[in-house]
Formats: C-alpha cells, sequence, structure tokens
C-alpha cells in the first residue's frame, strides 16, 4: 500500500513496465494516450456521482427525498440517464450552422480536459506540474466561454444567443476576480507551480496561516468562481424560467450531455484549484506540535484529503445554487466591477504589505 | 522519424490548413473559429519547445482575448444566414499573384539562408526570471518599456470609459 501514499511509485513502474517493451517515442505516446483515458474515466465517473449529489442536496435543501427508486437509495438514477441520453435522437435545426453547432460542445469538452490536467490529485499522481500552473489554468479555462458563444449563436434561436451573450459577458468580468484572488495567494507563495505551492503548506493551509486578507480572496475565489462555472445563482445563462435553456436550448442527446458533464467538470476543476490553493492540495490538517493528532492526520491517505476539500467546495457551491435567488444582470456586473473587483485590489495590497512585514506564519 | 518531428509537422499542418480556411471562408464566425485553431496552434508550438509562459500567454492573449473579442462583435451584428460576397475574379487573381510572389520570395531567402546553431548557454525561462527581467532596472532590465506600455494601456482605457460615458444631457 506504499503507492497510496506516493504515487509516485506507481507512476514510475508504469514508466519502466512500458520502457522495457517499447522505444522512448512510442512510450511518450502510450503514456499521453493512458493519461487521456484516466481523465475521461474520471469525468465520466464525476459526472455521474455529481449529479446524483447535486440532486440528493438540493432535496435536502427543499425537504424532499430526491431521486429514490432505480437502485437502492435511487444511487442508479444517473446510471439510468446516462442511457436515456445516449439512445436520444441528434436533432439539428434546419437552419442552424451544423459545423459549429456540432463542434461548440468539444470545445467547451476540450478546454476542460486541458485544465484538469493541471491540477495536483495527490503526491506523484499530477499530469504536467507546469512552472506556469496557475496562469495556465486561467489561460485553458477562459477558452471553455468561446463554445458556449459558439453554442448560442450557431443554434439560430434566439433565446440561445441571448443565453450565450449574457455567459459571455457574465464570465469575462468573473475570470478578472477568479485570477486576482489566486494571485493574493500567489504573493505569499512566490511560484505559480502547482506542485511547489501544495509543498508550501505543508506546515498550515494559506487560508491558516495568510490571516485575513486570505479569508477574504477565499470568499473571493468562492463567488466568482461559482459566477465563472455559470452556477445559481448566477445562472443567467441558462436562467430556465426567462430562457428555456439558454445556450443549450437547441441540443439533445449525447451534445446535450457533453454541456452537462462540462458543468460539473468545471465545478470539479475550480473547486480542485481553490482546495489546492486555499485549502492545501492534498496536504493533511496539521496542528502545531500536536504530534500524535498530526501522525493520525498522516495516516489518511493525501488522495482522500484531495477529494474530502473539493468535495467540502462542492458542496458550498451546491448549497449557493439552492439557497440563493438568481441575480438580475445589472446586479451581476454592479457585483463584479463595483465590489469584488475593488475589494481585491485592496486585498492584494494588503496581502503584499503583510508579506513583507512577515506578519504571515 | 523522432516523436517530435511527427508532432511538429502535424501541428504545423493543422495550423497551414486552418489559416487558408480563415482566409478564404465565406461565413464571418466560422473564419473567426479557423483563427481560434490557428492561434492555438501557435501556442502548441511554444508549448512543444518548452516555452510556457509564452504559451500562456498566447492562449491569453489571442484565444481567450481577441478571438472572444471578435466573436461577441460577429454575434452583435451579423446574422446567421448572412455570407460575404465573393469577390470579383479579377481581385482574386491580383491578390493570388501578389501572395503567392510574396510566398515564393519568402521560401526563396529562407532557403538561401545560412542558419546558424547557437552554441550560447541556454537560459532558463523560468516565471521568476522573466519576471525580474521585467521588472529589472539594471544590465538588461526592462522596467522602462514595461512602465511606458502600462502608461499607453492606462491612456487607451481612459479614452474607452470617456467615449463610452453618456452625457449629462442624454439621461
Amino acid at each position: 500500500m506504499k503507492w497510496l501514499y506516493d504515487f509516485s511509485y506507481l507512476t514510475r513502474a508504469i514508466h519502466e513496465g512500458l520502457s522495457t517493451r517499447f522505444e522512448p517515442g512510442t512510450v511518450v505516446i502510450l503514456e499521453m494516450v493512458l493519461v487521456g483515458i484516466t481523465f475521461m474515466l474520471l469525468f465520466a465517473l464525476l459526472g455521474l456521482v455529481l449529479v446524483y449529489a447535486e440532486r440528493k442536496v438540493s432535496a435536502v435543501i427543499q425537504q424532499r427525498l430526491g431521486p429514490m427508486r432505480v437502485g437502492k437509495w435511487g444511487t442508479a438514477q444517473t446510471l439510468a440517464d446516462v442511457i436515456k441520453l445516449l439512445l436520444k435522437e441528434p436533432l439539428i435545426n434546419k437552419d442552424a450552422d451544423k459545423f459549429l453547432f456540432n463542434l461548440a460542445p468539444f470545445v467547451i469538452m476540450i478546454a476542460a480536459f486541458m485544465a484538469i490536467a493541471a491540477l495536483p490529485f495527490a503526491k506523484g499522481l499530477h499530469a504536467i506540474d507546469f512552472d506556469i500552473g496557475i496562469l495556465y489554468v486561467a489561460a485553458v479555462s477562459s477558452l471553455g466561454v468561446i463554445g458556449i458563444l459558439l453554442a448560442g449563436w450557431s443554434s439560430n434561436n434566439k433565446y440561445s444567443l441571448i443565453g450565450a451573450m449574457r455567459s459571455g459577458a457574465q464570465i469575462i468580468s468573473y475570470e478578472l476576480s477568479v485570477a486576482l484572488s489566486l494571485l493574493t495567494i500567489v504573493v505569499l507563495t512566490g511560484s505559480l507551480q502547482l506542485s511547489i505551492i501544495v509543498e508550501s503548506q505543508a506546515n498550515g493551509w494559506w487560508i491558516f496561516k495568510g490571516h485575513i486578507p486570505a479569508m477574504i480572496a477565499f470568499v473571493i475565489f468562492l463567488i466568482a468562481s461559482t459566477a465563472e462555472t455559470n452556477r445559481g445563482p448566477f445562472d443567467l445563462a441558462e436562467a430556465e424560467s426567462e430562457l428555456t435553456a439558454g445556450f443549450h436550448t437547441e441540443y439533445s442527446g449525447l451534445k446535450f450531455a457533453f454541456f452537462f458533464l462540462a458543468e460539473f467538470a468545471n465545478m470539479f476543476i475550480v473547486a480542485g484549484i481553490g482546495a489546492t490553493v486555499f485549502l492545501g492540495g492534498w496536504m493533511p490538517f496539521h496542528i502545531g506540535s500536536w504530534e500524535g493528532f498530526n501522525a493520525i492526520m498522516d495516516f489518511i491517505p493525501p488522495i482522500v484529503w484531495f477529494f474530502g476539500k473539493v468535495g467540502f467546495m462542492i458542496f458550498m457551491m451546491m448549497w449557493f445554487r439552492w439557497t440563493f435567488p438568481r441575480l438580475r444582470i445589472d446586479q451581476l456586473l454592479t457585483l463584479e466591477w463595483k465590489y469584488l473587483l475593488p475589494i481585491n485590489l485592496m486585498n492584494i495590497v494588503l496581502m503584499a504589505f503583510l508579506s513583507l512585514m512577515g506578519w504571515h506564519f | 522519424m523522432a516523436t517530435s518531428a511527427i508532432i511538429f509537422y502535424t501541428i504545423a499542418g493543422v495550423m497551414i490548413i486552418f489559416s487558408l480556411l480563415a482566409v478564404t471562408s465565406r461565413r464571418i464566425l466560422r473564419a473567426a473559429v479557423y483563427l481560434l485553431f490557428a492561434l492555438a496552434g501557435t501556442a502548441a508550438l511554444y508549448f512543444m519547445i518548452d516555452y510556457q509562459f509564452l504559451a500562456a500567454v498566447q492562449l491569453i492573449v489571442y484565444a481567450g482575448g481577441i478571438v472572444v473579442l471578435i466573436i461577441f462583435s460577429i454575434l452583435l451584428t451579423t446574422h446567421i444566414n448572412e455570407k460575404l460576397e465573393k469577390p470579383a475574379p479579377g481581385k482574386v487573381f491580383i491578390t493570388a499573384v501578389l501572395t503567392l510572389g510574396g510566398f515564393v520570395l519568402t521560401v526563396y531567402t529562407l532557403s538561401q539562408h545560412n542558419f546558424i546553431v547557437s552554441d550560447l548557454p541556454q537560459t532558463e525561462a523560468t516565471v521568476s526570471h522573466i519576471g525580474e527581467k521585467l521588472l529589472g532596472y539594471g544590465e538588461g532590465g526592462y522596467v522602462l518599456p514595461f512602465e511606458v506600455i502600462s502608461i499607453l494601456l492606462l491612456a487607451a482605457m481612459i479614452g474607452a470609459i470617456v467615449i463610452a460615458k453618456r452625457k449629462a444631457s442624454d439621461s
């Protein structure tokens, strides 16, 4: 069970196993394919689990039971839904731009795949550890909005177009807050590389070590990342009561499933980034010099810590969705440009001052 | 052929095809999407030579910024059924001759040039290195151009706000 605590044993074993059988060039390609398949499986699993979780969380908040009939406690409900989606006919509008209509779901999925590759899941379980980590995530996650814009325009439907325009304005504005709140922590770490950011939290997570500015940055990150993933209370892009389903009104079957899956994948990615930067990634929870307590925390494998923290972040986002009413578009833009952005800029200056004075732990 | 060569030629081929499609397509949004692919291909090349900072900047500025801006303005101004007019045959002929001439000239010059492989030590282009150089005021520092550009951007931003600002009498 040594590999459970350090995945580099497992990855090294796979690499050596492949190297003895194939040439170096082939090994690189085989490993790329292997990583790709792993992420595809992860996305499929995430979709199944998170859809079920969303329905159960919303049910608890609204004092219902949620899905109960398929399988024990309705656990097989999402599997049944997947089969239903796969069997649906893929419809395309007569006057739709077919090429862009078919391309749009893939653009969103590709952006999600590129972003998830940079997440450190556990010790040694990290697909690509870029020197520019956070910058890379910000860069590729800004590509997802193109898929939404294309989907809205190519559907040749006014609801879709309005949804896409709203979503575009929203994502472009809230990207700023997400990036700036992450930068607040980068001031402390001194590096953009995600593995170094995780290592720097071995003696305490940044949300505790960074005092009040880190707390403010965390709250801003939660709000802005919820908005960036187009989830309630910021789900103006799909606002069912006004726009049917917004940018994906005309989609059906598998392509609709892609949009649906991409929403949950993006939620997982922002939760993962938040957990890595603010909550210590896969680092266990340690308290100062409590040797016994720390040893017990170390016993829990890093991957469990990571998924636990991500689960916590996702639960918070679901909680937002099912308790807050939807914002109007002017309220949404006011919140970002008149409140979050100025607070964020002041917060960075405050954090830089704290860091210069050495007042953080 | 080495794996890196195969990857390079794949990316280069994709870039050439999409660049051609971007200028020949008669549907303007499709042209914008082809342009996006060509720009993303450039970022892929930067990733290939391990210059990750430039690749991320390419993605943020061109793919995430400029192409989104282009798509936004297309969304606001055109309808899905609109197609660009076919250019007159004479224009097509002249443009083709000019571009082909330019292409042949460039390829000829490149093939005649004697490229020298640099034997200077490789410098690492890490983010911290770039940051120190960008704000350095010593030997090889770029703080003056950096500040001048930021003043230019500030001026552009103020200009945009002044243009967009409603006069008191309008409201």
